[in-house]
């Protein structure tokens, strides 16, 4: 399944303003898009879309999550939301 | 035309329609089923069409927003149609609950696991409940929970108002607030002084007044009014004319130059920053309690060292008053505070929780000196609660200990403003807050509607403990000059009464810094003798009534600003 690893680039983490923009952006993609934490297991990935389970992921400024995702424009989804998560929402 | 007599806790007059505020969402009955004509799958769909629909409200909500509270929103849209929370609720529908059960408890579920999270996450948990209320009305049909929709201005009629109505309460939109509830120091009494509208509490009757019917609300009197006639019509036109309130220019002064330094009361670094750009000659209360709600544990001292920092950066070089922790009531901190007491507002709260948590305490006045330390605001420490002149003593001594040379203490206790000479002789400053002071003198729960009228700070016996505290110290500091007393209470937020504070002879007033510019052109209309003379009128009035009336006809400058 492809995947990518990203690092969270907004310094309150991946909650609130940065969140919101994330899962509005992979409820977009024309795939099921899951993160997790880098290095826990696949099957405790979670639903990119959700804000809720966002927020309880517990991403910080720095930390480094997993996308995965499958099906046709799997890689160009998991590329678009890369950049997303590489941003630095708070210095806009 | 018939009219409501309440409390008037927000001046202003305005003419408007009045918009009931819909009843809370009830909680759909814990055993209701799915019915039987019904499938889960159908149901499911019928979940998902009512979370679209809040979605789609609070997204064009937010497109009408502004700032924080439309990325508040935004945020809070998303959670509507939350993959997540469909699927929990899908699941309860399959087990056999009812719709609006299954998303009742599927929203109650991740309210609670982000509450466990504690911090920011614990903070959008009642976000959560707020999609979760909305979405049971819209599968029931009815008006969605919150502050109404309107096309024009309307001024709201409601029980109470809670802290979760403020992030959509529109001051452009809605132009005056009249609750049943609620008292002088209720929350919506402070939401309407910080947006500056004209508001009526403990208005028996106002949740009855008719959808749509025009009222007059005199914020000051107190006063709600049906079918306004010519006098109210001027009186509202007059409001409307009033002469712009010049921002504050940073000295606060009575006309003769008497000075009165014009603080600000803070919960932290970013209304620090707030205050500081209002103008606020320091800060006469730093709540430190508001850095930490929601912690279960206590904050590191290197945690405590930022949060204190961030607000004396704000004040190079000014005064910064840090009050410790005073949890307890309704501030509960669960590393401090038992929360099964009877009746906690007697209970161990305050400086108080220093005898059954020991230890709290000390680490904060050791974070306050770090942070002091590596700044250059002048720090005043002091502590809540304190009833003996032992207290004060004690407090005063962890303090030096801890290399904090300016210890006070919150005169709030009717026992601390009759002994004020006693504990000033151990402390160097007191500061009143007269918010609790009046709720202990009046024997009357703050929070309560149907006392509203004895929490009154006008109340007579208030301002005697509070010459009683100023009396005490000018005892305290024999042979010098007095020593200062100021007032960090919501009282010293209302210009007229901060004028008569300051013919008692107290020395600084500290407030919301949304407040400073009326009560800085108000002090500055008169001179001390002036204010003097106010005061011995409010002190000589028999009731809370009198005192407020007798001195707001000397001050002519209330009217010419609309306050």
């Amino acid at each position: 399944m492809p995947e990518r690893t990203a690092t969270i680039a907004s310094r309150v983490g991946l909650h609130a303003r940065p969140a919101a923009i994330f899962a509005e952006a992979a409820g977009e993609q024309p795939v099921e898009v899951t993160i997790a934490l880098a290095g826990a297991p696949e099957d405790e990935a979670m639903d990119a879309s959700s804000i809720l389970s966002l927020m309880s992921l517990g991403a910080e400024f720095g930390t480094q999550v997993v996308l995965r995702a499958e099906g046709t424009g799997a890689d160009e989804a998991l590329d678009t939301l890369v950049k997303v998560l590489e941003t630095d929402h708070d210095a806009e | 035309m018939t009219s409501i007599t309440g409390v008037g806790v927000s001046a202003g007059r305005v003419i408007g329609p009045v918009m009931q505020m819909p009843p809370a969402v009830a909680e759909p009955a814990a055993d209701s089923r799915i019915p039987d004509a019904a499938t889960a799958e159908a149901e499911t769909e019928r979940i998902k069409a009512a979370a679209k629909a809040v979605q789609a409200l609070l997204k064009a909500r937010a497109e009408t927003a502004h700032g924080d509270a439309a990325e508040v929103l935004k945020a809070t849209a998303l959670m509507a149609a939350d993959p997540m929370l469909i699927k929990s609720a899908a699941k309860l529908l399959a087990a056999g609950r009812s719709a609006e059960r299954a998303v009742w408890d599927a929203g109650g579920q991740v309210a609670d696991q982000l509450k466990a999270l504690g911090g920011y996450m614990a903070e959008r948990a009642a976000d959560v409940l707020d999609v979760r209320a909305r979405i049971v009305a819209e599968l029931r049909g009815d008006p969605a929970p919150g502050i109404p929709d309107s096309a024009g201005p309307i001024i709201l009629a409601a029980e109470d108002l809670a802290p979760a109505d403020t992030a959509t309460l529109d001051p452009d939109r809605v132009i005056a607030l009249v609750t049943a509830g609620g008292g002088p120091q209720s929350h919506t009494a402070i939401i309407a002084r910080a947006l500056g509208l004209p508001a009526v509490v403990a208005a028996t009757g106002a949740t009855e007044l008719e959808e749509g019917l025009e009222v007059y609300v005199d914020g000051a009197a107190g006063l709600v009014i049906t079918d306004p006639g010519e006098a109210e019509r001027t009186a509202a036109a007059d409001y409307a004319a009033r002469a712009t309130l010049p921002p504050f220019d940073g000295s606060g002064t009575t006309a003769d130059g008497h000075r009165v330094p014009l603080l600000a009361n803070v919960g932290g670094g970013e209304e620090a920053a707030v205050a500081a750009a209002a103008g606020a000659e320091g800060v006469g209360l730093l709540r430190t309690e508001f850095c930490f709600l929601n912690r279960s544990e206590e904050p590191t001292i290197p945690e405590q060292v930022a949060a204190y920092k961030a607000v004396f950066e704000a004040f190079p070089g000014k005064k910064v008053v840090v009050r410790t922790l005073d949890a307890g009531a309704d501030k509960p901190l669960p590393f401090l505070t038992d929360a099964t007491e009877p009746n906690p507002a007697l209970g161990v709260r305050g400086y108080r929780t220093d005898w059954t948590t020991p230890g709290v305490l000390e680490r904060q006045l050791q974070a306050i000196a770090q942070a002091a330390a590596e700044s250059t605001a002048v720090v005043w420490v002091m502590a809540p609660m304190i009833a003996t002149a032992e207290e004060a003593g004690h407090f005063a001594g962890l303090c030096s200990a801890a290399g904090l040379d300016t210890s006070g203490v919150m005169v709030e206790v009717p026992s601390a403003a009759l002994t004020a000479g006693s504990i000033l002789k151990r402390v160097e400053f007191a500061s009143l807050g007269t918010n609790d002071l009046t709720q202990y003198t009046m024997a009357a729960d703050r929070q309560l509607g149907p006392l509203a009228a004895l929490n009154d700070p006008w109340q007579p016996a208030v301002l005697r403990l509070v010459q009683a505290t100023v009396d005490g110290a000018r005892l305290g500091g024999t042979g010098q000059a007095p020593k200062p007393v100021g007032v960090c209470g919501e009282s010293a937020a209302d210009p007229a009464l901060g004028v008569v504070l300051v013919g008692l002879g107290v020395s600084t007033l500290s407030m919301t810094a949304r407040a400073l510019p009326g009560v800085a052109a108000v002090l500055r209309s008169v001179t001390l003798d002036q204010a003097r003379d106010l005061a011995g009128l409010a002190l000589s009035a028999d009731t809370a009534a009198e005192a407020r009336a007798a001195v707001r006809s000397k001050l002519p400058v209330l009217d010419t600003l609309g306050l």
